[in-house]
């Protein structure tokens, strides 16, 4: 069991698939830590030493924001934009694309579920 | 696609003339400017400007984390009040 940044515990995986079971650590990120420590991507998480987990635990660390702490970043991001009355804020706000996509059909994402508009049949 | 760094911040030229004019004056008067697109510029923090939305001028004080961002964003151009329907709905 490998435990980095809190809560994550991937094994039995291979290092650079594993790492990305870290919230804010992709692939571009996973590979880099796996340069950066000199550890070959292809082994396996139980196959670490536990020196070589520290220093894994220690480069992340350093180096990114993740998990909980990205979390908070993101929506202190968000309540920002809310609070400053901009047109972004007032998108969020709503709950609508942010980003100029167009809402007369799809954008289900943001608005969440359809919902039924009465007396709307023929 | 971001804007050149070289070619520096977009602004109407105008609008610069106006800042320092108020400020020259003292007075907290809101500017009326048509310039939505123009930066926001860190000489304009503390003053309001009135942008104007196509009907009227809405009034924006401008604070130092507006910087960067362009006048048009603080002034919103639709107004909606929602479809009948969802008023009928969440009367219920």
């Amino acid at each position: 069991m490998a435990r980095i940044a809190g809560v994550n515990i991937p094994t039995q995986k291979r290092v650079i698939i594993s790492l990305q079971y870290i919230a804010g650590i992709g692939a571009a990120n996973a590979a880099q830590i796996c340069t950066a420590l000199n550890i070959d991507a292809a082994r396996r998480v139980n196959q670490l030493s536990d020196a070589e987990v520290l220093a894994m635990r220690e480069y992340i660390d350093a180096n990114f924001t993740v998990e909980g702490d990205l979390r908070r970043e993101v929506t202190m991001n968000i309540k920002r934009l809310m609070d400053l009355g901009c047109y972004r804020g007032l998108r969020h706000r709503k709950g609508l694309p942010v980003r100029g996509q167009r809402t007369h059909t799809n954008a289900r994402t943001r608005k969440g579920p359809a919902k039924a508009i009465a007396g709307k049949k023929k | 696609m971001a804007r050149s760094i070289w070619k520096g911040p977009f602004v109407d030229g105008y609008l610069l003339k106006k800042a320092e004019a108020s400020r020259a004056s003292g007075k907290n008067e809101v500017i009326k400017i048509w310039s939505r697109r123009s930066t926001i510029l860190p000489q304009f923090v503390g003053l309001t400007f009135g942008v104007y939305n196509g009907k009227k001028h809405i009034p924006v004080a401008v604070s130092e984390e507006m910087i960067g961002q362009k006048f048009g964003e603080y002034s919103p151009t639709r107004t909606y009040y929602g479809h009948a329907a969802d008023k009928k709905a969440k009367r219920k």
